[in-house]
């Protein structure tokens, strides 16, 4: 294995500190961006050379978005990093907060040079409170260090960061719903256009990135796009942290390269729990559609390879199923999850993520009726692609994906009112 | 009224937005509301709104928007069990019956002597720790076990 990228202070007792950071080139490639003063061109350049694509889950590419924001707009824009990390499966982000905090920084400050932006904000999942705190210390460090605030390492560039901190609400992982929610409202997502760029937070051009996203910006920077491109697979540039989490014998987040098989990262997990055949993969958090065992076995971790695979990369986070699962309560409880996590903006994803949820239930709770599956496909159809934000989507695949792969499990339970495994 | 305390924490949370946005800073506001009080009750989102100048209604919105904000009473330590897919895989059922047993309280109440109260979390973004639970949104504690579970409550039964 290489180097790690992105969790490069790992090996430190305190991996967090500003004085660990330096000691791995940490502000390196922000004191060469302002030395060497960069054109907002140059920098977006290399971004697009490295192939980086949004690390959240929907895979944008990070260059072409930086170039979206106007240049000669006069006034306030913004600058926001996604640390609303909900999507179940994934906790990469929470490393590299707790972790590596002035990675983000220093990738923030980066693009907050390249994009002309004074101020920042990272919006961080409630549930991690830890991370909230870590994060506050550091900006607070930075400032002190003269790496946040006016004229960072004494050059004519100003930039503030501040942490807001979620409160326990999945759509706000959704840009425009984390907007709202900053702006101190119920995240419910706007509908776009107008798209972030041109009227974001507070009416203001604002770029939202994934954390994950703005961390791997210092390395490109530093070490230009091209070689952070070559680490990857075409059209998929770069390290990725995956998490890896359900029946394996050592869960973790595993940094490696786009492209790596699948079955690789299982055996850095310690392979599947207590000698268990592995069942199923969910490969890209909770939304992405399931896949066998056997088709994962020979999947490499890339967003092109998941596609052809029938699913997609998403956020990387990686949930084994074994042998012993059972796939209708674990339909189940994901309904339950984006029924309860619906803004109820959308009646399709409001009224649907409903029905999806009660009907799923009964036919694990044995009162099923044969004409139930057809109905959650029909049901499925008629909440994708017809709601303001992807969370109609979120809600749809998975149960799609179930029974493209699992049907006879679903029909078993309801015939013999009971698990087939 | 809102202590002392709490309006200086909203006052730096201020800080950090434009000075037109106060509203900006209402769910930090209700945040340390209940890290006083332990739960937020509609006099206390009144104050809320009268602090930042918006509307209450608006400040209820958020209230009962954000699945982490306590509107009734949930003892001294809340307990919020995450039972999403990776922590459901990896036990959060053994973990709820292990809590049910000790506390003698189910999901969404709180024990007779105010000491604990029992909540259902959605996924906390730290999958690889799984089953998991926090303590009052502050403290995360991860790959539960009865054992781990039992140390957790004789730490709490302490304070």
């Amino acid at each position: 294995m290489n180097a790690p990228i992105i969790l490069n202070t790992q090996h430190f007792d305190q991996p967090w500190t500003l004085e660990n950071y330096l000691k791995v080139g940490g502000y390196q490639a922000l004191r060469k961006v302002l030395t060497e003063k960069m054109s907002p061109d140059a920098i977006i350049a290399e971004v697009k050379a490295s192939g980086l694509r949004g690390r959240g889950g929907a895979g944008f590419p990070t260059g072409l978005k930086w170039s979206f924001m106007p240049r000669n707009y006069q006034g306030e824009k913004y600058l926001v990093c996604n640390s609303d990390e909900g999507e179940p499966g994934t906790c990469k982000d929470r490393d590299i907060l707790r972790y590596n905090p002035h990675m983000l920084i220093e990738g923030m400050a980066i693009a907050a040079y390249c994009m002309a932006v004074k101020t920042g904000y990272n919006y961080v999942h409630g549930e991690v409170f830890e991370c909230y705190e870590r994060m506050e210390a550091a900006c607070e460090e930075a400032r002190k260090a003269g790496y946040l605030g006016k004229n960072i390492l004494g050059f004519d560039f100003e930039f503030d960061l501040h942490n807001h901190m979620g409160y326990g609400a999945y759509v706000c992982g959704e840009e425009t719903a984390l907007l709202e929610s900053i702006e101190g409202k119920k995240g419910q997502p706007r509908f776009k256009p107008p798209f972030p760029a041109s009227f974001g937070l507070y009416g203001k051009p604002t770029t939202i990135n994934n954390t994950e996203t703005f961390a791997s910006i210092p390395y490109i920077i530093r070490e230009g796009g091209k070689k952070f491109a070559d680490i990857g697979v075409p059209n998929s540039g770069g390290v990725k942290l995956f998490s890896v989490s359900g029946h394996v014998n050592k869960p973790g987040n595993f940094e490696v390269p786009m492209g790596t098989p699948f079955r690789k990262l299982l055996e850095m997990a310690g392979g599947v729990r207590n000698g268990h055949k592995l069942k199923a993969v969910i490969p890209g958090g909770s939304s992405m559609p399931v896949l066998p065992g056997e088709i994962m076995m020979e999947v490499n971790m890339d967003y092109d390879a998941l596609q052809k695979a029938g699913s997609y990369l998403g956020s990387g986070a990686i949930i084994v199923m074994d042998e012993t699962t059972c796939m209708v309560k674990a339909l189940e409880r994901l309904s339950y999850f984006y029924h309860e996590e619906s803004c109820g903006q959308c009646t399709p994803c409001r009224e649907g993520t409903g029905w999806l949820y009660r009907i799923v239930h009964r036919i694990e709770h044995g009162e099923g009726r044969p004409e139930d599956l057809d109905l959650l496909l029909d049901l499925c159809n008629n909440i994708a692609g017809r709601t303001i934000c992807a969370l109609g989507d979120a809600a749809a695949w998975p149960v799609q994906g179930m029974l493209k792969h699992y049907r006879n499990e679903f029909e078993y339970h309801i015939e013999h009112k009971r698990c087939l495994v | 009224m809102l202590s002392q305390q709490i309006t200086t924490l909203i006052d730096k949370e201020l800080k950090k937005y434009p000075a037109d946005q106060r509203q900006s800073a209402v769910m930090a506001a209700l945040r340390f509301v209940q890290d006083e009080k332990g739960w937020i009750a509609s006099a206390d989102m009144a104050d809320v709104a009268a602090y930042l100048g918006m509307p209450q209604m608006a400040v209820y919105e958020v209230a009962t928007f954000y699945h982490m904000y306590n509107l009734k009473p949930m003892g001294k330590h809340t307990l919020t069990v995450c039972t999403n897919l990776s922590c459901q895989l990896c036990g959060s059922g053994d973990t709820l019956d292990h809590l049910n047993k000790r506390l003698g309280i189910g999901l969404g109440e709180v024990t007779p002597d105010g000491k604990y109260g029992l909540r259902e979390g959605e996924c906390m973004g730290a999958c690889v720790d799984a089953p998991l639970l926090t303590i009052n949104n502050k403290k995360m504690c991860g790959r539960l076990t009865s054992e781990k579970i039992d140390q957790i409550l004789a730490e709490l039964d302490k304070q």
